[in-house]
């Protein structure tokens, strides 16, 4: 068993967790972080993604020890004072999702997207999401969502700049 | 699925490394980003005893000038290669190929040093080394340090000149500045997959003439292979349509592809022709 | 983009139906707040995790458990031994001839395994870590078998056989004979007199339904009480046939399906590893959990496809079809499943497509293989009958030099014929396949792709371009139960629905239907907030939980809208006519001078008069003053049994770019105009499109489930089972046509499969129409580039994806006559 400390979505957490514990059974099992889900073994479909410091990353392919030290942000985390993140609203809107299983994931994605190329065009989103599988939409809605996320996030921006 | 139980350990310096790497048992495997090592791990193909994590190791990690070289850490990570001033400027085929590996999130942790120690004949960076002649700068147990070129470090499948106890410190490649062009086609059936083939293509033209040709096969073979014939072809020849669809002709020269689902051997030395023509033109301009 | 044949009504602003209402279910699903059944942690909960055969078809030798008992946090081991007199068979509710043989389908293995990846052994433990470590530690031996995988050879004299206990590894031979039944002319004639006829062997790959969500089981226990929540399409069904499996008696289980996520006819079935979560649970009086991994669920949870087609078409050299004629091969794999047999079957009546075919004669077989069964995928048995119909009419229009609408418009029904019953005996209800039509081509682009054609063919270009056409139809709607009584299945096509007028005017529904991923909870509160006037967010839609919702025949054939939520409709009518007679009551007005609009009931002539349902609902909560005679009730429950199938059709077409250089295919425009009826909500329409064009070109381009000579799947992670990503998709450009289905009050024709049913042959169609020219006459799916490279640098259909052996049939090519090739 190895400590870890690490922070989610806001809180501190310490725990110990065997090394082979994956980022994402250590959220969903002992965090009760159960947003986050588990979509395959490889690392293909990206159902798991959440931020790591900052940076979208697969928390299958994460060992739960390697967060120790970090901050974590899943699905659960990124609304703010009970205001849906403008990707979460955008999906809604847009309708970017169906059964709803590759969503967390999926927006966790664009979202970091955006903020590596805040206009992207639509072949740069559907390159960007690349790492995602959706087996609902046929993912024309996710590109609208992300589309219209980036044009609201950027005005977001704007307005403050 | 979840990994076999293994014993880990987190350096923070080389030395460490390799120390743990050495006291580690029989059966060590390094980390360096973990997205081959992890989902092999998952589906237990590999059940290492001990498992030592680079992730810490910050002096692995980051691109700096040394004269004619750009050295680059083995710890960077794709998305720091895709950032990085130096690597835009001089490492452009770098650049190109690291941006088709796998997807951004896999990107955020795969490293360009782990892709290369993983020698995966299908990976896209190893083509790429070895077309550059990239020097592989190696740390043994006690910290000495050796350096293996490109040539000699690609020796089987998923095999490398890396002996037990050792560790990938940094990767030296020339820079390519003024005058080259580079290419690299990939080729693969869906956006996220393995290259069923691809070409990393660099060229420098004098005028109307090709001065230099790099040109390095990916999945061609066991290990990344230079496509010599084609490249002997194009030094001193014309930038014309038919001088480098002549030379991309013999791209295929030597190699021993593998057959799978996706591509028998044929095939993927007829793509191997196609796309290092594509390449190639890409490379020079045309 | 929508177009009808009627001028628009103008409705008032008010009317849900119709309205793009966004989906209430999104809340939860876009901030992580979900009800995975992988999310339920019950108190003492157990994991298991299964030993799996590594060999296809073997009798084992020997199993030694004991070792893998003994490690740390262990509880159980069982194998088949231990539940061989409990376990039952997996249930088959579709024996679609009389002689049809079922070897019946342990749920673990007790003797013999005749797939890879059927269940040995289970560990129950403490985690799911100590559950999969343990299963390391299990001895087992095997002694192979021979392993049957090709059909062809395996429905031959003397073969190996799957199962030692039959005569042959066919399970059934089913015919649909169009003169024998009446519904048409002798199709042996048609062919005897036939001017030119077109014969080929198609092959619908192997598929995997590959829902996003992992199947996952919890059973929890409550005295000789048992709950299983389940990853499921059809809780109501597994409750019947989980109870009938295990011995359980059906009142004292219930089946919840939480949130689910996708289901694409892969979760509408009774998985071997629930009845096992029962009897482990029931065995120990503990609960469990079982979730499986990605691998676990391509190698285990079954296929879908996998069909050898042999069609012959008839025609008249002026291009009028007379006479079809289909014999398939269908891979039931090494067991026959909840509907493992109908599949194919369902699809015999689906050949003819819109076409006007005299003579038709159907044959099928149903044979064994040592791979995992096959059972529904999205569309189960219509896209492969549109797949065989729209590749064969294409080839038919290259034999008679004839443009391949221009044959399509020939013989397809016209719009004045409707109602038209078929060579198959259907009677379809609407629809105006020329209005679609001319809608796809201007969404295409149709004339400006055609000149580009043109020019590339001429210049030589590298990469060459080609349109592929679809026009097609389904049935939708199961379905109307006699009509199933008549063909075997175990059950009925009725759907349920209640409707509980809550004291404070809140509405809850409860419906059979179950959703994962479809929208029900909003497209059913539309269809409410209409039916009885309330606002839409006072309605609370309730389903998936057998407590809660006791009748139901859950969700897939497209059926939800079309008969689930006709229930909904018949309820809320039984709901108003109840209140009718309380506000007659309290309104002192005759019931005859009621009239009910926007939710309230007011006396004709007396404006201002008025009582609101929602008070109703107070008042007869309070029940202080209601007329004698009735119950203090508005509540209703109503169940809807379809008079027949609905007929959704479309016109889809595909603009492809071959580069005929590398073999590499990319679409580069997508346009389909479909008429599925009444549209409840236009943007999850526009969403169920979108994501049945997505897997039905994936079947087209990417998508194949492959064994090796041995029987091992080696298409057994995403790494190699392809399913494409945004970047390999393009934007689809979708519109509608509406004629309303003639069998439902709604008017909906189903739309959840049309997409995946019609693209398939679009795509190809679109690939060969660029290649043509080449000499290219058939390539086999999924077009990889390989293939088309092959087919259009060598010849033939592209060829075998693998230099060994596998499961890869043969692939298209001309016969002779398809009927022959396959008797031999």
């Amino acid at each position: 068993m190895t400590q870890i400390n690490v922070r989610v979505d806001g809180a501190s957490y310490s725990d110990d967790v065997e090394p082979r514990t994956l980022l994402v059974h250590y959220l969903r099992e002992q965090l009760g972080k159960v947003g986050t889900v588990v979509g395959c073994d490889t690392s293909n479909c990206g159902a798991c993604t959440v931020h790591l410091d900052g940076e979208s990353v697969k928390s299958c392919t994460v060992l739960a020890v390697q967060a120790d030290g970090s901050e974590v942000t899943t699905i659960e985390g990124i609304a703010e004072g009970g205001e849906l993140h403008p990707m979460q609203k955008a999906f809604h809107e847009k309708h970017g999702l169906q059964c709803g299983y590759c969503t967390p994931g999926m927006i966790m994605a664009s979202i970091d997207l955006l903020k590596n190329n805040p206009d992207p065009s639509e072949s740069e989103i559907r390159e960007g999401i690349e790492g995602n599988l959706c087996r609902c939409t046929g993912y024309v809605n996710i590109v609208r969502a992300v589309q219209q996320a980036a044009g609201e996030m950027s005005s977001t921006a704007g307005a403050q700049a | 699925m979840i990994p076999a139980s293994f014993a880990y350990a987190r350096p923070t310096t080389v030395d460490e490394a390799l120390q743990a790497i050495a006291a580690g048992g029989e059966d060590v495997k390094i980390m360096a980003g973990g997205q081959s090592l992890i989902p092999v791990m998952r589906l237990r193909l590999a059940a290492p005893e001990t498992v030592v994590d680079l992730t810490k190791v910050t002096e692995l990690r980051g691109v700096r000038e040394d004269g004619d070289s750009l050295v680059i850490g083995a710890m960077t990570t794709h998305s720091d290669i895709l950032r990085d001033p130096l690597v835009a400027r001089y490492g452009k085929l770098i650049a190109e190929a690291t941006e088709t590996v796998a997807d951004p999130a896999v990107r955020h942790r795969g490293t360009f040093g782990g892709a290369l120690a993983h020698a995966d004949p299908a990976g896209d960076l190893p083509a790429v080394a070895l077309a550059l002649d990239a020097e592989f700068v190696i740390a043994g147990p006690g910290g000495a340090r050796r350096s293996v070129p490109a040539s000699a470090f690609f020796v089987d499948y998923l095999t490398t000149a890396l002996e037990e106890g050792e560790l990938l410190v940094e990767v030296r490649v020339p820079k390519l500045g003024e005058g080259w062009g580079v290419r690299y086609e990939k080729f693969n059936r869906v956006a996220q997959a393995w290259s069923i083939v691809a070409v990393a293509a660099a060229v420098r033209r004098e005028g109307s003439t090709i001065a230099e040709a790099r040109i390095g096969l990916t999945n061609m073979g066991s290990t990344p292979l230079r496509a010599t014939a084609t490249e002997q072809a194009l030094v001193g020849a014309d930038v014309s349509l038919e001088t480098v669809t002549a030379a991309a002709a013999q791209a295929a020269e030597g190699t021993e592809p593998s057959s799978d689902l996706n591509a028998q051997a044929d095939y993927r030395q007829h793509l191997a022709r196609v796309l290092t023509g594509r390449a190639v033109r890409a490379a020079a301009g045309l | 983009m929508t177009l009808t044949d009627e001028p628009t009504t103008a409705e008032a602003p008010a009317k849900e139906v119709g309205n793009a209402r966004l989906r209430k279910e999104d809340a939860r699903l876009i901030t992580g707040k979900t009800t995975w059944t992988d999310n339920m942690v019950l108190p003492g909960m157990l994991h298991m995790a299964f030993l799996r055969s590594p060999v296809a078809h073997a009798t084992i030798s020997h199993l030694d458990v004991s070792a893998a008992k003994d490690r740390p946090n262990v509880v159980a081991v069982f194998t088949g031994q231990d539940f061989k007199d409990e376990q039952g068979t997996i249930p088959c509710a579709w024996p679609v001839t009389p002689d049809m043989v079922n070897p019946g389908h342990p749920s673990i293995a007790v003797d013999t395994v005749n797939h890879v990846g059927e269940a040995v052994a289970i560990v129950v433990a403490r985690t799911r870590t100590a559950a999969v470590d343990a299963v390391e530690a299990i001895d087992v031996d095997y002694e192979n078998l021979p392993v049957v995988l090709d059909m062809e050879e395996a429905v031959k004299d003397g073969a190996d056989l799957v199962h030692a206990s039959t005569s042959s590894n066919t399970s059934y031979h089913f015919v649909f004979d169009a003169g024998e039944a009446g519904t048409g002319s002798d199709t042996e004639a048609a062919f005897r007199d036939a001017e030119v006829t077109v014969s080929r062997r198609f092959v619908q790959q192997r598929l995997i339904p590959a829902f996003m969500e992992p199947r996952s089981a919890v059973v929890g226990v409550q005295g000789d009480n048992f709950t299983l929540w389940s990853a499921t399409q059809i809780p109501h069904i597994l409750r019947v046939m989980g109870a009938l499996t295990t011995g359980i008696p059906e009142h004292k289980l219930r089946v919840v399906a939480p949130d689910v996520g996708g289901g694409f006819g892969g979760k509408l079935q009774v998985c071997p590893e629930e009845i096992l979560a029962l009897l482990v649970a029931r065995r120990l009086g503990k609960p469990v959990k079982w979730t499986e991994t990605r691998s676990e669920s391509l190698m285990t949870a079954h296929h879908g496809r996998d069909q050898i087609q042999y069609i012959d078409v008839a025609a008249r050299k002026d291009g009028t079809v007379t006479g079809l004629r289909v014999r398939l091969l269908a891979d039931m794999g090494a067991y026959l499943r909840l509907i493992t047999p109908g599949v194919p079957a369902l699809g015999a009546f689906m050949f003819p497509g819109i076409y006007k075919f005299p003579a038709y004669r159907f044959e099928c077989d149903g044979v064994f293989t040592n791979k995992v069964p096959t059972d529904a995928y999205r569309g189960a048995g219509r896209p492969e009958a549109t797949f065989a119909i729209e590749r064969i009419m294409d080839e038919l229009a290259v034999e008679l030099d004839m443009d391949p609408m221009e044959l399509r418009r020939k013989n397809w029904i016209g719009a004045e014929e409707f109602p038209f019953t078929t060579v198959a005996g259907l009677e379809y209800d609407s629809g105006d396949y020329e209005q679609a039509t001319q809608a796809a081509l201007e969404l295409l682009g149709y004339d400006e792709l055609r000149a580009e054609q043109k020019q590339r063919r001429e210049s030589g270009d590298p990469v060459q371009l080609g349109i592929g056409i679809s026009t097609f139809t389904e049935m939708c709607g199961l379905a109307p139960s006699r009509v199933l009584g008549s063909l075997s299945f175990g059950a009925g096509g009725w759907e349920q629905a209640s409707i509980r007028m809550l004291p404070t005017g809140k509405v809850e529904v409860v419906t059979g239907s179950t959703p994962h991923g479809q929208g029900h909870e909003t497209a059913w509160s539309q269809i409410v907030a209409d039916e009885l006037g309330v606002p839409f967010e006072d309605v609370e839609v309730l389903h998936g939980d057998t407590a809660i919702s006791s009748r139901g025949l859950d969700t897939y054939g497209s059926r939800s809208l079309v008969v689930g939520g006709t229930a909904v409709v018949k309820a809320a009518e039984k709901v108003v006519a109840k209140a009718r007679k309380i506000a007659a009551h309290l309104l002192e007005a005759s019931e005859d001078d009621l009239e009910f609009s926007g939710g309230t009931f007011s006396v004709k002539g007396t404006p201002g008069a008025g009582l609101g349902i929602q008070e109703i609902a107070l008042a007869i909560f309070a029940a202080h003053d209601y007329p004698e005679g009735i119950e203090p009730s508005i509540d209703a429950e109503a169940a809807f049994d379809p008079v027949n199938f609905s007929f959704p059709h479309g016109t889809h077409l595909c603009a492809m770019e071959v580069d005929t250089e590398t073999g590499f295919v990319k679409i580069r425009k997508y346009a389909s105009v479909d008429d599925i009826g009444t549209i409840v909500n236009p943007i999850i329409v526009e969403g169920q499109m979108h994501g049945g064009l997505a897997q039905g070109i994936a079947q087209a381009l990417y998508e194949e489930a492959i064994y090796d000579a041995d029987g091992n799947l080696t298409t057994g992670t995403f790494v190699d089972y392809l399913l494409p990503s945004a970047a390999d998709l393009p934007t689809f450009h979708t519109g509608n046509t509406v004629h309303a289905a003639t069998s439902n009050p709604l008017g909906a024709k189903g739309v959840g499969e049309a997409g995946c049913i019609a693209s398939t042959p679009a795509v190809v169609n679109a690939a060969l129409d660029a290649v043509r020219h080449l000499g290219v006459s058939d390539i086999r799916m999924p077009l990889t580039p390989e293939r088309v490279w092959r087919a259009i640098h060598q010849g033939g259909d592209g060829g075998d994806r693998a230099a060994e052996g596998s499961n890869a049939y043969g692939g298209a090519r001309t016969t002779e006559s398809g009927i022959e090739e396959a008797a031999q």
